[in-house]
């Protein structure tokens, strides 16, 4: 299964390497929205739970693209259905999926946070970093698994780029919930943040349960 | 074969809700602090206690369908779900009207039950684009089964989660579901509860079996006119 798995994902870094469809979409949007949030608030600098809020909704909002380009070469050429033909396992599948939108993200907060910081944020990061890291880590996690289901979801309807964030989204509040309270005390001029285990846990809870039933209910999608 | 027991049931609701709304206006005893407004809890609680549980209850049933492959549980969760839609808007109305009169705001984004159950919601209304831009029955079947499982695991979830997101945790204003509500007062909510949940039933029954007759006059009228083809071709080739 690990097998499969890796030699899909490469597959689909190799895609995107030659194609950078994904990627640099979601890092230039994710820039334009800072710009955005600039003029849309009126301020030079954030601080505290609006430096927080802006920072996650912008890679939430990200985030969508990729999730909405994960399937799309497989459903345009077929993909799915050779994958069905060969005998291996089909959690194979969702586990290439999701360490590739997992991948995804990751590139996209090397640029989009320290983007971030140069143009929006007040206080330095670096204080901030060990424990921002974390965070963006489990928020990581949790949303490759649940965007690899919705975007597997999706795929099969006609109107894929609409139903990717009206159920992406929803979906993602409590990682939002987490995500945002966690890093809104890093971000102040203060910093330190007492609840800081609290949010983790959650977003640590969300991880566990949303791969678990992702990974439990991904290969009916795949039945023909 | 969905309408088993269907009679019985209905009666129940019937009485039940009578009772319910008897014992809401002349037994129930007048709140304290906010007057006759309080009775719409007695609608509101329950209303949102049944839905909350009938999404839950679709992702069983989904979890059914795709363990037996057999796809009138699909249908099974599908009205479920429907039906907790409907019941989550007259929810999240009710209790608009509730905070505005006891609170004096239309909505109050301190209050986590109300907050975690419009996400619940909006997350549930995708159900439908979702289901009917797939056309082909079975994978219809299995993909809104998934979507039944994911987001039936995602109600409590979110619960937790926006419960945490509260930084104060203030003193809960209206906690009639716990202890505190006087006997009389939550003899009413059980008996309002028992009534709405019994509603929710007779209408998953009744709604069930009108999509099952439907379905059946429709494969009928298929053959009818294949029949009718067939007859035609016979006479023409005569």
């Amino acid at each position: 299964m690990i097998r499969t798995a890796t030699a899909v994902l490469r597959k689909d870094l190799r895609i995107e390497w030659r194609t950078k469809e994904a990627v640099p979409a979601m890092t230039l949007f994710s820039v334009t929205t800072f710009v955005l949030f600039h003029f849309g608030l009126d301020r030079d600098t954030l601080d505290g739970p609006l430096a927080s809020g802006v920072l996650w909704v912008t890679l939430l909002l990200a985030a969508v693209i990729g999730v909405t380009r994960l399937f799309a070469a497989e459903r345009e050429q077929g993909g799915i259905d050779a994958f069905l033909l060969a005998p291996v396992d089909r959690t194979a599948l969702f586990i290439a999926k999701a360490v590739a939108l997992l991948i995804y993200l990751v590139l996209l907060e090397l640029v989009a946070v320290p983007a971030f910081a140069i143009l929006l944020l007040g206080p330095g990061l670096f204080e901030a970093l060990p424990e921002l890291l974390l965070v963006l880590l489990l928020a990581d996690l949790g949303l490759a698994a649940v965007g690899a289901l919705v975007s597997a979801l999706a795929a099969e309807t006609r109107a894929r780029e609409l139903i990717v964030p009206l159920l992406l989204l929803p979906l993602a509040v409590p990682l939002l919930i987490g995500a945002a309270s966690a890093t809104s005390p890093l971000l102040s001029e203060g910093g330190g943040g007492e609840d800081l285990a609290r949010y983790l846990a959650l977003l640590g809870g969300y991880d566990l349960v949303f791969g678990l039933i992702a990974f439990g209910v991904f290969d009916f999608l795949l039945e023909d | 074969m969905y309408s088993r027991g269907f009679r019985p049931i209905a009666i129940a609701t019937v009485l039940f809700t009578a009772l319910a709304f008897g014992l809401v206006f002349f037994y129930a005893p007048l709140d304290g602090d906010q007057g006759f407004i309080q009775k719409i809890f007695y609608v509101h609680v329950p209303m949102a206690i049944v839905a909350l549980c009938g999404f839950v209850a679709g992702g069983i049933m989904a979890i059914k369908h795709l363990r037996s492959g057999d796809r009138s549980w699909d249908m099974r969760s599908y009205v479920a779900i429907h039906l907790s839609i409907i019941l989550g808007t007259g929810v999240l109305i009710t209790g608009a009207i509730w905070a505005k009169a006891s609170w004096g705001h239309w909505w109050l984004w301190d209050e986590p039950v109300l907050v975690s159950f419009l996400i619940v919601f909006l997350l549930y209304c995708v159900y439908y684009p979702l289901r009917f831009s797939i056309e082909d029955p079975d994978r219809q079947a299995r993909y809104s089964s998934v979507f039944a499982i994911a987001a039936g695991a995602f109600v409590p979830i979110n619960f937790v989660a926006v419960r945490l997101a509260e930084q104060i945790t203030h003193p809960r204003v209206l906690s009639q579901t716990g202890g505190s509500m006087p006997g009389e007062m939550r003899l009413t909510f059980l008996v309002c509860l028992v009534a709405m949940t019994l509603l929710f039933v007779t209408l998953w029954k009744l709604e069930l079996t009108s999509k099952q007759a439907s379905m059946q006059l429709k494969r009928l009228r298929g053959r009818l006119e294949l029949r009718a083809e067939e007859r035609a071709a016979t006479q023409a080739s005569r």
